[in-house]
């Protein structure tokens, strides 16, 4: 039992930065707009993260660095595919190259410095429960925010209608436009969103996954972060199973090779990817379905004619 | 110190748009196929590079690339170097193999040493290793010793001989305390991804092991080792920096006293083609200090290690079986160099697949 | 004050030629900022990092970096070719990674599993078989769009993963070499499978990059004198309009995919029977994506993706020569690739839209309907 709380645990670890920043990019498409830069923000959240907590000692103020990083940097796509109206695809891209590429730079300071890591919740006695205890009571505060957070924006885009208005930017911002709302500044205020949550995962792996900096940490999480959006049918709730499926793949078969099952460690390890694409060929295959769950007006440009 | 070597470099630089460059400094040159700032492999040899800088001052001049990758670029940096006035270029990952020989035919007055490798083409190219597995014996030792359960995990990067080497080493030093010890192992398939090796790292204790060791280059394992209360070796440099209460001791590369050798080789024009594997006597394998442990079991580290450098004890000493319980070495039977360069398999014990 | 956008009736021809121009102006601007606040002299950086591999013009030395020039580009601009089919017909190949170690790999299979067969077919054939593996490879994202309806973002970018893993899996399973002392990567391979150098005298330049230029000039025919040109220009822009045309998009879908995993896995081919002469598993080190921004940079136009490759490739011979002489690290180049994708997709604005500062806010509320842009 022991053993099985611990990869729970692992798991939930692995899953955490997915999930916030596949969140942050489900808000972003429902308002209609498809930032595939989310590499790009994810690695500059991190060395912000792991630079400003080095610098300070504190986590807490790492965190917030790079939450910010990441609102800042998705502020550059947002101008451009916004308001100079750039193809939003090659403007993602862009933003991905742009952001490893400063990272790295930014990184060169501290590579192989010990940095400040999050310390872990330990309530007395709730801490130490079997199996719950430290699943539920035990975790460093970023997975606390991550649920936090899917509860937040499930409540925030079906509850409320502030929520109705984002969504209906982006099933159709021509039809929106003509009643009145303002498309393009929702549209900021979401891509702004989806930054910071992306560089708030990127804090995640600086500060609790992987203390030490080192390029390329987050080893191209982004992308399965998109992808977890599609699977999840723009839903936030089924981001959350996607995301720590993802995660339990990926334990899963290092556990495997760690048992020693004789299936090549190749295979292994593409494992996460073959499934994320059995997954989405499932998902998408009732046409009607994924036209129904998709928001109409994705990555489609708006200009507003006079 | 990272001003002295701009200096340097842009001094080097002026010299490198002619090839008519007067050869009064001896210029050495450094290809990476990594950062050198991964503290590990690649920051070892640049930690040579320093070495060779501060020994000889002047009268050589140094310069670096660094994360080169070990495909078509490869022979271009090479080339690169070649052009601009380097007097010996040392290539230091096995990659960097086949283009060292193919830029080393076209430049016979340059000298070439290649890292890890086993072509030496044109006499104009030498080869060079160190034997970590020496290390990894005495860390064998330092787990069995110290491990209550009996196991220790082990991240490996790639099924090459000098991994296998090292596992294999390994456990012989650990079955010399506890024959029945074991050996957990991931191939976690990089020399360096921090994420992937601290999963792997957490996978393996979460299977139980209580002794880390990896050969992969970063020190997120030690990392998530000191978070669990667990000990572990660090790799390539010295870690205890970033887990002061979790290092037992690491395998230090120190090519410093190699790399200044073959350079006043070069200025006493006395240079000439080898094919060096030095281990522990030699200097190239040195071992952080011992840390981390009770008394007793730093003597026995200790005195395994001057064993083997001594030349007394060569860790691959029959009687060794292989895995499948054939014999491979009779008593007192020394492993011939030549095996162990190309070693594919496991000795007993281990239970592991090797990937083929 | 702000930004205001209106569509212009037709694209501005000016910018059209001036919008890439620009955007390396600007690029050069934002190196020398950077360089600045580095503590390094601009005015060298950027001349380590733009003319001194060109130097190779003049000066007779240095003409080896033309020529890794050209063998740097080569791969680049072949894949941007078949890119550029694929985005004008807005199908979003991201995996054209893959499709290029797909085709290194099939194009590898004689050299390696029948060494023995040597004769001057062996390189024709090595050639069409990676051609055939990088279009199988393509097939598969472009299956499941037109079968499946799944994003081929995503896919084929997940499939870069899988083929990365699969050719590592090759190279030290089932195909490595048995006298390689146990470390991955095939043979080298025989004479007749290696990829002749077209001028060996001065440099290491392989016909792989005629290749390149003869794909850039047929794709280009193809694009601005066929009917398959404005085909895939208006399937691009309008799906409808193009099905009144009776064009169908799933066709198009096919085409375009198979078109650039052709050409992706033709650069896979070269570059491992050209300058690496052996399948290994650090063959592809991000061509596919690299090829994204050359597509851009030329404006989705073959002839302009040449020009385009070539700047790349300098930027990368540039960033070593940087990196030796001046103490530049190698993460800049990224950085730089990403900042001029971002100029040329701003300034690509200029094309489509006039833009003007307009002061002001809006006066009624029928004006504020139409937003702030």
């Amino acid at each position: 039992m022991e053993t099985f709380e611990l990869v729970l645990l692992t798991i939930a670890t692995a899953a955490t930065p997915l999930l916030i920043a596949a969140t942050g990019e489900l808000v972003v498409e429902r308002a209609g707009v498809l930032n595939l830069g989310v590499e790009g923000m994810m690695i500059m959240g991190a060395v912000s993260g792991f630079a400003a907590a080095y610098m300070t000692g504190s986590p807490w103020l790492g965190l917030i660095a790079s939450i910010l990083v990441g609102a800042a940097f998705s502020l550059l796509f947002a101008f451009l595919t916004l308001t100079l109206v750039t193809n939003q695809v090659a403007t993602g891209l862009a933003l991905t190259l742009l952001g490893l590429g400063l990272s790295g730079m930014i990184g060169e300071a501290f590579v192989g410095l010990p940095g400040v890591k999050m310390a872990v919740l330990d309530i007395p006695w709730l801490s130490d429960l079997p199996l719950v205890g430290r699943l539920v009571f035990g975790q460093d505060p970023i997975f606390y925010i991550s649920i936090l957070l899917v509860f937040g924006v499930s409540w925030f885009l079906f509850r409320t209608r502030a929520g109705l208005t984002l969504r209906s930017v982006g099933d159709s911002h021509k039809s929106a436009h003509a009643l009145g709302i303002k498309v393009i500044p929702i549209r900021y205020a979401a891509v702004v969103f989806g930054g910071a949550c992306a560089g708030m995962a990127g804090g995640d792996f600086a500060l609790v996954l992987v203390p030490p900096w080192v390029g390329g940490v987050d080893a191209g999480r982004g992308w399965i972060a998109l992808a977890l959006v599609v699977f999840a049918s723009w839903r936030p709730w089924r981001v959350l199973a996607g995301a720590y499926l993802f995660g339990g793949v990926s334990i899963g078969q290092l556990h495997a090779q760690a048992l020693g099952v004789g299936i090549p460690s190749q295979l292994l390890s593409s494992l996460p990817y073959l499934a994320t694409v059995i997954v989405l060929v499932l998902i998408s295959r009732n046409r009607r379905l994924t036209m129904m769950n998709t928001p109409a007006s994705l990555g489609q440009p708006f200009v507003p004619d006079r | 110190m990272k001003k002295t070597l701009f200096a340097l470099m842009a001094s080097a630089a002026m010299l490198v748009a002619g090839s008519a460059a007067a050869q009064d400094k001896t210029k050495a040159c450094w290809i990476y196929v990594g950062p050198i700032g991964d503290f590990g492999y690649s920051y070892q040899h640049h930690q040579g590079l320093l070495d060779v800088q501060e020994h000889f001052g002047d009268k050589v001049e140094t310069a670096y690339l660094e994360s080169v990758p070990e495909g078509a670029d490869a022979e271009r940096a090479i080339e690169r170097f070649a052009r601009s006035g380097c007097d010996i270029i040392f290539t230091t990952s096995f990659g960097f193999m086949d283009p060292t020989n193919k830029v080393a035919a076209k430049f016979p007055d340059v000298k070439f040493e290649h890292a890890t490798g086993f072509k030496r083409e044109h006499p104009n190219v030498s080869t060079y290793n160190s034997k970590f597995h020496e290390g990894r014996y005495v860390q064998g030792v330092i787990a069995a010793k110290l491990s209550k359960a009996g196991v220790a995990g082990y991240i490996a990067s790639f099924p090459i001989p000098e991994v296998v080497m090292g596992i294999n080493s390994f456990m012989l030093g650990a079955q010399s305390v506890n024959p029945d010890f074991k050996v957990k192992i991931v191939w976690a398939n990089t020399w360096f991804d921090a994420a992937k090796e601290a999963d792997a790292a957490k996978a393996l204790i979460d299977q139980g092991v209580d002794i880390i060791t990896q050969h992969t280059d970063s020190t997120a394992p030690l990392q998530v080792a000191a978070e669990r209360g667990i000990k572990g070796f660090g790799q390539a440099s010295d870690m205890i920096k970033f887990a002061p209460e979790t290092q037992l001791t690491s395998i230090v590369d120190d090519w410093g006293p190699y790399y200044i050798e073959r350079v006043q080789a070069v200025i006493d024009g006395t240079w000439q083609q080898n094919d060096v594997w030095g281990g522990m006597k030699e200097g190239h394998v040195v071992m952080a200090p011992y840390t981390n442990m009770p008394d007793d079991v730093k003597k026995l580290a200790e005195e395994t290690e001057a064993k083997i450098k001594s030349g007394e004890f060569n860790p691959f000493t029959g009687p060794i079986n292989k895995q499948d319980g054939s014999e491979w070495l009779k008593q007192g039977e020394v492993a011939e160099d030549g095996v162990l360069l190309g070693m594919n398999f496991y000795v007993q014990g281990i239970d592991d697949q090797l990937p083929q | 004050m702000r930004l205001e956008l209106s569509k212009r009736p037709q694209h501005s021809k000016l910018f059209s030629i001036l919008s890439p121009f620009l955007a390396l102006a600007l690029t050069l601007v934002a190196g020398a900022i950077l360089f600045a606040l580095l503590g390094k002299n601009p005015g060298t950086a950027l001349y380590y990092y733009f003319i001194d591999p060109l130097t190779g013009l003049w000066d007779p030395d240095n003409r080896w970096q033309l020529h890794e020039l050209a063998i740097k580009a080569a791969p680049l601009i072949l894949i941007a070719v078949g890119l550029s089919v694929c985005f004008q017909s807005n199908n979003w190949n991201i995996g054209a990674e893959g499709q290029f170690i797909a085709g290194a790999a099939a194009g590898s299979f004689l050299p390696v599993v029948f060494p023995e067969f040597q004769s001057w077919i062996v390189l024709p054939l090595m050639l069409l078989m990676g051609i055939a593996g990088g279009m199988a490879y393509a097939a598969i994202p472009a299956i499941l769009k037109v079968r499946f309806n799944t994003n081929e973002i995503l896919t084929s970018l997940m499939l870069v993963y899988v083929a990365q893993l699969f050719n590592d899996w090759l190279v030290r399973g089932p195909w490595r070499n048995p006298q390689g002392m146990s470390f991955p990567g095939t043979v080298r391979f025989h004479e007749y499978a290696i990829l002749p150098q077209i001028w060996p005298d001065s440099g290491r330049a392989h016909w792989g990059f005629v290749f390149a230029l003869i794909a850039a000039v047929a794709v280009w025919f193809m694009m601005s004198r066929t009917l398959k040109g404005f085909e895939v220009r208006v399937l691009g822009q309008s799906r409808r309009a193009g099905r009144f045309a009776g064009f169908s998009s799933a066709r198009m879908v096919f085409f375009a995919f198979l078109l650039s995993g052709a050409l992706a896995g033709l650069a896979g081919i070269c570059e491992v029977a050209g300058p690496i002469e052996h399948l290994n598993e650090k063959i592809s080190i991000g061509y596919g994506f690299t090829a994204i921004i050359v597509a851009f940079l030329g404006r989705l136009n073959p002839l302009g993706i040449v020009a385009a490759g070539l700047v790349l490739a300098l930027t990368y011979l540039g960033g070593e020569a940087a990196q030796i002489s001046i103490g530049v690290s190698d993460k800049v180049v990224r950085a730089f690739q990403g900042t001029i994708l971002f100029f040329v997709l701003a300034c690509d604005t200029l094309i489509h839209y006039r833009v003007r500062l307009v002061s002001g806010k809006a006066t009624t509320s029928g004006e504020a309907a139409h937003g702030n842009v």
